[in-house]
């Protein structure tokens, strides 16, 4: 299980995050709402290790293991995954090669022997189907020329080939039409199980209408002011974040 | 400031011209009048301007110092044991040991002249020396060359690839060769050829090779140079290529070696629809020192010219690009492009890059553009989110940054070749 507590951090000597509590236990999905500059994607970039963040207090831990002292790649091996709210691009990096890479580079951390290209285009082929997308993206320099809808469907086509057990999604439907949320929120979906936990940061509530929550905290002004069931997004987009939050 | 070249330099050039003298009985050609008469010109240029130095604009960041101080000043009559080769992948391959032909280890063509220099040098009076510009490493060469790959293929022919390997020996001293390659490609005739430099690790040595290159009408030649000199070497190489109408000369380098390399490369279009592609790679490490000069003439209209360069710079190192296009004014309708690009993976790293375009025609495209940058920090943080491990990621984002300059080599005999110098240099740097 995920366990944050009083976690406090800065960005350039300006105090985001004020004492976050949140516990997201395995095998839960929990969507984490707040509006514009509450500290939404700083706790994703902190969860998941980006460098720029000092972290002034608190702590973070995964299954008992301290997160916030690892490298980011080594939480990506312990199991956490962060789908970018704005996927980063790759010029001069095939897909196919980067997905291999990086699937090869969990397998090694997990001790497993490491998949050939013939292995991996078969794997991947088959999850694309699964995901009804296209056999070009794994030919395509990473998200190279994409689309925003096709960039997150990249994500979760990682996610899928990656198979964390944490993930946590970054204002993921922004920038979505319809069909690309449902591709997205179906690839969330597939993975759900008892081993299988997520934290979906979102500011609006359409995503949870496809991706349905287990409990919804609210952030505002770098603290969780209002933790409750999924009725609580519906009772936000009714009323807003002043409200609720008042 | 003092106008006389350095004591050491000056020393040097005096060791090399005394070393000629020394050796002039016995080089080859020694008794055909017109190659005494070539290397006695040369020594008298060599003997003029010396070794370059940077008060010479065109020698401005290289720094040949420690060519200098390191005194090639012995004979070269050296028996060298065969070093380990790299396994063979053309059909045909050419090797030097010392800049000297290893007829032994050579797998030749039969089908047209291709072999030792020294052995075939009476068939190349008016040809020897005959693009060779007044350099003053040129004349370095004209004046001491033994050897070096005498290669003429015919109008017509399809000559494949083949591989021109050049090995320093351990020779226990610091020794100099200065190999000749006198290519020739008769009309509508077509090569590619797959040229890799070695040399031990700790060995220091002084390559000094020239390339007289002629692309005949519509012929091609594609020139792949993979220079993986020792980490003590120095390579100071000078490619002079020309190129008739509608022919294509190709030449790709990359310089992963050399404690010190500078590779100039001059190409002239003589005949309409002439086209010259210069591209390469330059990856520096700590102490090392990585200069590509190139000079393109656009002598004639309708030719076009592309050279994408990208270096890659990490410990303390330093790069080096220059670049000039000169269209003269005959080249209406010059279509010219030059990209260089640096990633520097250390704050001890330093480039400089130097484009110049010398335009005399009035209707033509030319453009140019440079860049320096660092790793970006997004790129990285996004790939080790995926759990690749951050040197392994650094090393795929300076193979991305290659690919540009790398996509032109389309020969899969030197696309093998260029990815295994290429393969693992990062994780080596960082290690």
């Amino acid at each position: 299980m995920l366990k944050i507590e009083g976690l406090t951090a800065e960005i350039d000597g300006k105090q985001i995050l004020k004492g976050i509590d949140l516990e997201v236990p395995t095998g839960e999905i929990h969507a984490v709402m707040g509006p514009n500059g509450s500290g939404k994607s700083t706790l994703s970039y902190v969860l998941s290790g980006r460098e720029g963040y000092e972290i002034t207090g608190g702590s973070a831990t995964y299954n008992g293991l301290d997160l916030l002292a690892m490298e980011p790649e080594e939480r990506a091996g312990s199991g956490v995954f962060l789908a970018f709210q704005y996927p980063v691009e790759l010029p001069g990096v095939g897909n196919a090669n980067f997905l291999r890479t990086a699937l090869n580079a969990l397998r090694k951390h997990r001790g497993e022997a490491e998949i050939d290209a013939m292995q991996f285009l078969k794997l991947a082929r088959a999850k694309l189907k699964e995901l009804q997308m296209s056999d070009d993206m794994l030919k395509r320099n990473v998200n190279v020329g994409f689309s925003g809808g096709e960039k997150k469907r990249n994500e979760v086509l990682q996610m899928a080939l990656l198979e964390p057990t944490l993930a946590i999604l970054d204002e993921t439907d922004s920038g979505l039409d319809i069909d690309a949320l449902k591709i997205v929120a179906d690839g969330v979906n597939a993975m759900r199980g008892p081993g299988f936990s997520s934290l979906v940061i979102t500011h609006y509530q359409r995503l949870l209408d496809y991706i349905v929550p287990d409990r919804v905290h609210v952030l505002i002004g770098g603290k969780i002011v209002k933790s409750g069931g999924k009725e609580l997004a519906l009772e936000l987009e009714a009323e807003g974040y002043a409200k609720v939050a008042a | 400031m003092n106008a006389q070249p350095s004591n050491a330099a000056s020393s040097t050039a005096q060791a090399f011209l005394a070393r000629f003298e020394g050796l002039r009985e016995h080089l080859p050609g020694r008794h055909m009048p017109w190659v005494a008469r070539l290397r006695a010109e040369a020594a008298e240029l060599f003997g003029a301007a010396g070794l370059p130095s940077r008060r010479i604009e065109a020698w401005r960041y290289t720094d040949l110092g420690p060519i200098a101080q390191a005194g090639f000043s012995e004979a070269l009559t050296l028996a060298p044991e065969t070093p380990a080769l790299p396994t063979m992948r053309a059909a045909w391959r050419a090797v030097f040991i010392d800049g000297r032909f290893a007829e032994n280890l050579s797998v030749l063509p039969q089908t047209y002249r291709c072999g030792s220099l020294a052995a075939g040098l009476d068939h190349t009076q008016s040809w020897l020396g005959a693009q060779a510009e007044k350099l003053p490493l040129v004349a370095l060469n004209t004046m001491l060359f033994e050897d070096g790959l005498l290669l003429d293929l015919p109008a017509g022919m399809a000559g494949g690839e083949l591989e021109l390997l050049s090995l320093a020996s351990h020779a226990g001293r610091p020794i100099a060769f200065h190999p000749r390659h006198l290519i020739r490609i008769g009309d509508g005739a077509s090569l590619t050829l797959i040229e890799t430099s070695l040399g031990p690790a700790e060995a220091v040595y002084l390559h000094n090779p020239v390339f007289e290159i002629s692309v005949g009408a519509g012929a091609t030649l594609a020139h792949v140079r993979i220079q993986r000199e020792g980490r003590a070497g120095f390579q100071l190489s000078t490619v002079q290529a020309a190129v008739q109408a509608g022919g294509t000369y190709d030449n790709f380098t990359l310089n992963a070696g050399a404690r010190l390399v500078r590779n100039e490369i001059h190409a002239v279009l003589l005949g309409p629809k002439a086209a010259c592609h210069m591209n390469g790679a330059q990856l520096a490490g700590d102490g090392q020192h990585a200069d590509t000069t190139t000079f393109l003439d656009h002598a004639a209209p309708d030719c076009a010219s592309r050279q994408t360069y990208k270096t890659v710079l990490a410990g303390k190192s330093r790069g080096v690009f220059q670049g000039k296009i000169l269209v003269r004014q005959v080249a209406q309708r010059t279509d010219g492009y030059q990209m260089n690009q640096a990633l520097l993976l250390s704050e001890e790293a330093e480039i400089d890059a130097k484009p110049q375009l010398e335009i005399y025609a009035d209707d033509v495209k030319c453009s140019h553009g440079a860049t320096v940058g660092a790793l970006d920090e997004a790129q990285l943080f996004y790939l080790r989110t995926r759990g690749i491990p951050a040197e392994q990621a650094r090393a795929m984002l300076v193979q991305a940054f290659l690919v540009e300059a790398v996509d032109g080599v389309t020969n899969p005999i030197a696309q093998a070749a260029l990815a295994e110098a290429t393969g693992g240099w990062w994780e080596r740097e960082a290690a």
